[in-house]
């Protein structure tokens, strides 16, 4: 059964067998505005906490998104390449950027659940 | 970046009821985007028409016997040469040739000038302006009036901008890119604008600018777009921003803005910054700038700096961003001069990747101003 957390820098992760599915917000898309880019990290990176995952471009600026928890890239959603504005549609579903095997599956005790996460965007 | 100094358009309310998202620039609170969103906002305004509210830049009146001597000396500009209702793009310079501000200069009268000056820079340009009139004033040369203006600035761009104005009861009539006029007291408008497209720049009272909004936006042509989509609208025409591609240490002829300058104007105008626009010109300048057209999706955005195939410092990008109409991310930037050739291959460094970039002709997306 798959388990949904949040963090207070807009990320959604969906955990089931020990691999996260992470994304950001409708919140953070719709402060980001429509996205023309996203740069996607190769399967097998090693990521710590806080490193730069993905950067997300709008028609303005480009965004970091972080690894919310270590872990190791399995899979990136490289229907991004085509259609960066899946993220802007579709943010906690289709526009999900990438997916990674959790390195110690304690850290997600330090996330948010819905209900903080929505307290947290007031 | 918050706190009390911010200052806020007189119509913020508008744009709160509008959902507009806002955020900081040149010292504003400004409508950044529309629940639309920057890209439709952008292409609505190419198919459209898009209402801006531009109400962070100033509108100063110069006035008197000196006001055009006073102009002539602040600006690379033959003042005299304008007739009433001619609208010209110049600068302020410095000593340097640097460009302290752009403007655009209008003749209302025989001795009465309108000047639209950049946000960020309009106290600047104010004491500049006033300091240069008191010299001269001491000098007994000149007698000129400087006065800035309450007004609410708005812009309409698109090519049905005419047509909603005439259906709001202003009529464009015979008014030409790069004209302007008093249609009513205490208004100017000018048919100008900062998107490529045609348009309309109209500065007015609040109350009378209340209801200008009010009836455009029953019209479905019309919606609001906001600065968001103003910077890729002029970024794809390819005009600069005051403080990204031209800033107090940049002259007109690295900027590649020389057209602006009367021939006349280059050759004996007694303006600030002449003898070092002259010196630059003569020996050419050792950078330009450039459209950049960055290969695939992804945009390269100011401060990149620009490679030669070989590796060698090239330049640096100073605007970039995406181009809706365009359909591809589009840049602006300064390359050494022996590199500014169309169709040059260079090579922007984006987070330590190296983006292949070609020196593209300016603008990305034609202009459509209404010139005859």
């Amino acid at each position: 059964m798959a388990k949904t957390y949040f963090t207070e820098d807009h990320e959604w992760l969906r955990v089931e067998g020990g691999i996260a599915t992470i994304g950001i917000t409708d919140y953070a898309q719709e402060q980001l505005g429509d996205l023309v880019f996203v740069e996607l990290p190769e399967p097998g990176k090693k990521l710590a906490k806080g490193d730069t995952a993905v950067v997300v471009e709008s028609v303005k600026a480009a965004s970091d998104v972080y690894a919310p928890v270590d872990g190791e890239i399995t899979e990136a959603n490289t229907s991004l390449s085509s259609d960066p504005s899946l993220v802007n549609s579709a943010a906690t579903s289709d526009g999900w950027l990438w997916k990674m095997k959790l390195a110690d599956e304690s850290q997600l005790e330090g996330l948010l659940d819905e209900a903080a996460y929505k307290a947290h965007i007031g | 970046m918050t706190g009390d100094d911010t200052k806020h358009l007189p119509l913020e309310d508008l744009h709160v009821a509008a959902s507009a998202r806002f955020g900081a620039f040149a010292g504003w609170s400004m409508p950044l985007t529309y629940p639309a969103g920057v890209m439709k906002e952008h292409l609505h305004t190419r198919e459209h028409a898009g209402l801006f509210d531009i109400s962070h830049m100033k509108l100063f009146e110069i006035r008197g016997p000196g006001a055009e001597a006073l102009l002539n000396r602040a600006c690379p500009l033959d003042a005299g040469a304008l007739e009433i209702s001619q609208s010209k793009y110049t600068f302020l310079l410095n000593e340097a040739a640097g460009v302290i501000d752009d403007l655009i200069v209008t003749r209302l009268g025989r001795e009465r000038f309108m000047v639209v000056a950049n946000a960020g820079n309009a106290e600047a340009d104010e004491k500049h302006l006033r300091q240069l009139a008191e010299d001269f004033d001491a000098k007994g040369e000149f007698d000129a009036k400087i006065e800035a203006l309450d007004r609410v600035f708005l812009a309409i761009q698109g090519p049905e901008a005419w047509a909603a104005l005439s259906r709001a009861g202003i009529e464009t009539g015979s008014l030409l890119f790069m004209h302007g006029f008093e249609p009513r007291e205490n208004w100017f408008m000018s048919r100008s604008g900062y998107t490529g497209e045609d348009g309309f720049e109209i500065g007015l009272p609040e109350v009378d600018a209340r209801n200008l909004v009010a009836k455009l936006l029953e019209d479905e042509r019309v919606m609001w777009v906001g600065l968001a989509a103003r910077d890729s609208l002029r970024l794809e025409a390819g005009l600069c921003l005051h403080g990204l591609d031209i800033t107090p240490e940049i002259d007109p002829a690295s900027a590649g803005l020389m057209w602006a300058i009367p021939k006349e104007v280059r050759a004996s105008g007694a303006f600030i910054g002449a003898d070092a626009l002259r010196a630059i010109l003569e020996r050419g300048p050792a950078q330009k700038r450039v459209g950049l057209k960055p290969e695939g999706r992804q945009p390269v955005r100011p401060g990149a700096a620009l490679f030669d195939a070989d590796g060698n410092a090239a330049g640096h990008v100073t605007s970039g961003g995406f181009g809706p109409s365009a359909g591809h991310p589009v840049a602006m930037g300064y390359v050494l001069t022996t590199l500014a050739k169309p169709g040059a291959k260079l090579f922007a460094d984006v987070r330590g990747s190296k983006i292949p970039v070609d020196i593209n002709p300016l603008p990305f997306t034609p202009h459509r101003y209404r010139k005859g």
